[in-house]
């Protein structure tokens, strides 16, 4: 039985997010013949020298885009963590291990990957989500969440 | 020089899009991924509008490759279905579940100044390193 949790759902807002997203990605791709991955943009910044001005400043805009959120906006950005360090960390060796074997994330597969069809992306999308739809069902039965 | 400002821009509308949508904050995507609990499908609006914007457009450009700034089209080339795409992509998201940070949403973070994020990703670029010892 799936309930709609209707106080927190945001679609309007989402969806525009999900357009500037997109608009990102359109950018990225017409400037640099490339998808966005952020995953890949990461790890190659840290280990590869081609490219490394490139994806040092998409990574910096990554990070000036909600400052220049604050910036215009009164709101406050939420932000809740509810995990323990050690799950975090653990959850964190788990996401680089995981993005650099498998090639993406949810942006390199879920959004770049999927827009282009590619049948790899929507596979590695399906699993990803149903692994972390597993866990989180699996940590709020042994109490973790 | 043009380039390198359209990807620092093309970062920050990233960066403002995951912050319009709360994708920085993990709380709002561990409850997208709560299917059995109380579910928030906001995610869905998220990735849906990101690839309604991007899909028709990547069609478009790749076949107009002369609007492309860049010499050369580079798309990734790998369309097998191997050992290392299921086993990384499911170990990806066990990690996101966990935590109910990826990548994106992660690096943006860091503008927050929560310490939880710098761990979450000190943790991210250590497990980039160890994935270099794991053989598939």
């Amino acid at each position: 039985m799936i309930k709609i949790d209707l106080i927190n759902f945001t679609p309007l807002s989402s969806f525009i997010g999900g357009l500037l997203i997109g608009l990102a990605v359109i950018i990225f791709f017409i400037s640099t013949g490339r998808l966005v991955g952020v995953s890949g943009i990461a790890n190659n910044l840290l280990t590869r020298s081609s490219n490394r001005l490139i994806n040092a400043l998409f990574v910096l805009g990554l990070i000036l885009g909600p400052l220049i959120f604050m910036f215009f906006s009164k709101n406050p950005i939420p932000f809740i963590v509810t995990n323990s360090i050690p799950i975090i960390i653990i959850g964190g060796l788990l996401v680089g291990i995981g993005t650099k074997i498998g090639s993406g994330c949810t942006s390199g597969h879920g959004v770049s990957g999927i827009s282009r069809l590619s049948i790899r992306s929507i596979i590695a999308t399906m699993l990803f989500i149903c692994s972390a739809i597993i866990t989180v069902l699996l940590f709020s039965y042994v109490g973790l969440n | 020089m043009l380039q390198k400002l359209l990807v620092l821009i093309s970062g920050i509308i990233f960066g403002l899009g995951l912050t319009i949508s709360s994708m920085t904050n993990p709380d709002k995507v561990l409850s997208f991924l709560d299917v059995f609990g109380s579910w928030d499908p906001s995610l869905i609006f998220v990735m849906g509008g990101a690839i309604l914007f991007t899909s028709p457009l990547l069609f478009f450009l790749k076949k107009n490759d002369n609007l492309i700034l860049a010499n050369e089209i580079n798309l990734p080339k790998k369309n097998s279905i191997d050992k290392s795409l299921i086993i990384g992509s499911l170990l990806f998201g066990v990690g996101w579940g966990a935590v109910g940070f990826c990548p994106g949403p992660a690096i943006s973070s860091i503008a927050l100044l929560n310490p939880y994020s710098l761990i979450f990703i000190l943790s991210l670029i250590a497990g980039f390193y160890l994935s270099n010892i794991i053989k598939l």
